[in-house]
């Protein structure tokens, strides 16, 4: 990565905050090991391997589009429609299954879904210039209404059996096929991310979009696949969803978005763009994850965990701003 | 990380070993989770209420009641992974969805975990049995004895009912005209339908009092209905000739009572539906009751329960509101 001969794009801007940020995988991951412990003093049930094995569920399928999110985000751009695609990939899918086609040909519709879904947010962004976040609020309200035309108060159901796998089955012992998709997927994207040159475009393009241009970057195309891949996670998280419920309505996955964002802002990566990690948001994955089940455990209502998730994003925004003020 | 997880799985599982004998040499209290659709809910509030008065009657119950923040199948299944997690002993849960709890709600009885479903129910391999607030033949004959207890002499009434395919409001009218022969001097002048929106269903309910100006009630099984057909009498300056009685809910209905254009109306009563779903999980936690295909089942103050073939089972009669009791539920729900 040093003595490469092309220009060097950095991660990250060397600013005071920013060096404290050079430390932020490991600031998270202190945090996410004190939550453990704390769990594991506050609750006599949280140590047991079926039981954290139950938890992962709770942070899995939303990391796998937060992975994508990342990206997307580190490049200036965001989705919020993530939710509402797997209502429709779930729908789509859901219809497929009432003419009894084979499960596999369920995962290649709920990708299709995905990626078509992706790559029309793309179009509109990248095609006819329009900002992310007003094209995916509009898509957000469209991809699930449809949902919601094609089902009313309605569900489908009579998934194939052999289809439970996705969001039921175990790989080995506690180790769930979600968890396993989930570390490949960690895996995969920080490969695409910190060691490819379609990596580096990501950050060139977040940090400068006008000077990644005129270095020869293909912007628009980045950022379309950027869009592709994130609608392509959003059908992968409607599989494993769909397939754990066993059933699909239109309200499913309601309001992820917010948290598939919460989770990628909480591991690091600059909501304005040009800056982040996968490692950072695989962390904050397991912190978010961590968090509600061991507030789970003790019975907290579900609105004092939001009010507790919230803090804790405001906080870990707060706290580079701080620390640079403080040393003016 | 996987050799401290090891490490502190070790310690655990004897930390959990350990805090197993001690639970087995004290007397814990039975734990019943009451998981509802959402919280901040009041008719789940109420129901929570009912459920710490069946554990008051019981003794030796610790209720925890929990649900979701927004009304969904995902939100639930969290829920009760952490109920699951915590070894409780009985899970009584009000379904988002009738199918997607399953799996999960499946495994919790795979652990020794009693699951009943109430109010709203979850599908039969996913539950020991389900409690219904009321059944559609007591709900039919409710509305019409409700219309019937004020008219000693007999008299005319209409419906006012939701849409033609309301399967609900279809199937209480049905069962109200199987027992008409039990009020005689009733007569249904008309049925006529309101789609459950507020405008139409108050032109509805004066158009029949124009047709019938000798109407004596208007019976809504809807509770949109309800209060359009209160207000239209109220407006037709008709209070004390026509009474408009039925479905509805008590925070709605609580002006149409005050002013006298309703002088009673029906609707299950959360307080009741949470008192008897706690009381069944306890009965069948601690094995002094078991659910199947006719079993008659305790459940306290409100007598008993009995199941039909796919273990579902009826609790009351609609619970009746009047001026006398509109006060304690119209905060409720």
């Amino acid at each position: 990565m040093s003595d490469l001969s092309t220009r060097h794009i950095p991660d990250r801007l060397e600013s005071p905050a920013r060096r404290l940020l050079k430390s932020w995988e490991v600031l998270l991951l202190a945090v996410a090991v004190s939550i453990f412990i704390a769990n594991s003093f506050a609750s006599p049930y949280f140590l047991n391997a079926w039981n954290l094995s139950d938890a992962t569920f709770n942070f899995t399928e939303k990391a796998m589009i937060a992975f994508a999110m990342a990206l997307l985000i580190i490049s200036g751009e965001i989705d919020l429609s993530v939710a509402s695609i797997i209502a429709l990939a779930s729908t789509a899918m859901g219809a497929a299954a009432q003419f009894d086609v084979s499960a596999a040909t369920l995962v290649l519709i709920g990708l299709g879904t995905g990626v078509i879904c992706g790559a029309f947010n793309g179009f509109l962004v990248t095609g006819l210039g329009l900002p992310s976040i007003v094209v995916t609020i509009g898509t957000m309200s469209l991809f699930r209404g449809i949902s919601y035309i094609v089902l009313g108060d309605q569900a489908y159901r009579g998934y194939p059996a052999e289809f439970a796998f996705f969001g039921q089955g175990y790989v080995f012992w506690v180790i769930s096929f979600e968890l396993v998709l989930f570390a490949a997927l960690a895996v995969i994207y920080g490969i695409l991310l910190h060691k490819t040159d379609f990596g580096r475009a990501v950050y060139a393009i977040g940090n400068n979009p006008t000077g990644a241009l005129f270095s020869g970057i293909k912007v628009a195309r980045v950022k379309f696949i950027l869009f592709v891949l994130t609608g392509l996670m959003s059908g992968v998280a409607a599989i494993c969803l769909t397939s754990r419920l066993g059933s699909t309505r239109p309200s499913i996955a309601f309001a992820w978005e917010l948290e598939v964002v919460t989770m990628v802002v909480l591991g690091g990566v600059s909501i304005l763009g040009g800056s982040g990690t996968i490692p950072g948001v695989v962390i904050a994955a397991f912190v978010m994850g961590l968090v509600t089940f061991g507030l789970g455990l003790l019975n907290v209502p579900g609105i004092v965990m939001s009010i507790f998730i919230g803090a804790l994003l405001i906080g870990v925004i707060a706290l580079p701003r701080l620390v640079d003020m403080a040393r003016r | 990380m996987s050799l401290t997880r090891r490490l502190f799985g070790g310690t655990a599982l004897a930390a959990l070993a350990l805090s197993g004998s001690m639970a087995a040499a004290q007397d814990d209290p039975v734990r019943i989770a009451l998981v509802v659709k959402a919280l901040g809910i009041g008719f789940f509030e109420a129901a929570a209420e009912g459920a710490e008065q069946a554990a008051e009657d019981l003794g030796n119950v610790e209720i925890i009641y929990t649900g979701p923040t927004d009304t969904t199948a995902e939100g639930q299944i969290e829920v009760i992974n952490s109920l699951i997690a915590q070894q409780v002993d009985a899970i009584a849960v009000s379904a988002n969805d009738t199918d997607a709890l399953v799996p999960t709600l499946k495994r919790a009885m795979d652990r020794g975990i009693t699951v009943i479903s109430w109010d709203s129910g979850v599908a039969a391999e996913g539950r020991e049995l389900h409690l219904n607030p009321s059944s559609n033949s007591l709900i039919g004959n409710m509305i019409i004895k409700l219309a019937a207890d004020e008219l000693p002499d007999g008299g005319q009434v209409a419906l006012l009912s939701a849409t033609t395919t309301s399967t609900n409001q279809n199937t209480w009218i049905d069962e109200m005209n199987k027992v008409m022969g039990n009020y005689p001097g009733i007569e249904v002048v008309a049925t006529v339908y309101g789609d459950d929106l507020a405008d139409k269903s108050y032109r509805e309910a004066q158009g029949l009092m124009q047709s019938y100006p000798d109407l004596d009630a208007i019976i809504a099984p809807t509770s949109v209905g309800i209060v359009a057909a209160a207000r239209a009498v109220e407006d037709a300056g008709k209070i004390g000739e026509v009474n408009v009685t039925g479905l509805g809910l008590p925070s709605e209905m609580a002006g149409a009572i005050e002013s006298g254009a309703s002088k009673s109306f029906a609707i299950w009563n959360p307080i009741d539906l949470g008192y008897s779903a706690a009381y069944l999980a306890h009965q069948l936690a601690t094995d002094q009751a078991e659910a199947g295909p006719g079993a008659t089942i305790p459940m306290g103050r409100m007598g008993s329960l009995t199941l039909d073939e796919n273990s579902e089972g009826a609790m009351a009669d609609p619970f009746v509101y009047d001026a006398s009791n509109i006060d304690d539920f119209k905060d409720i729900f």
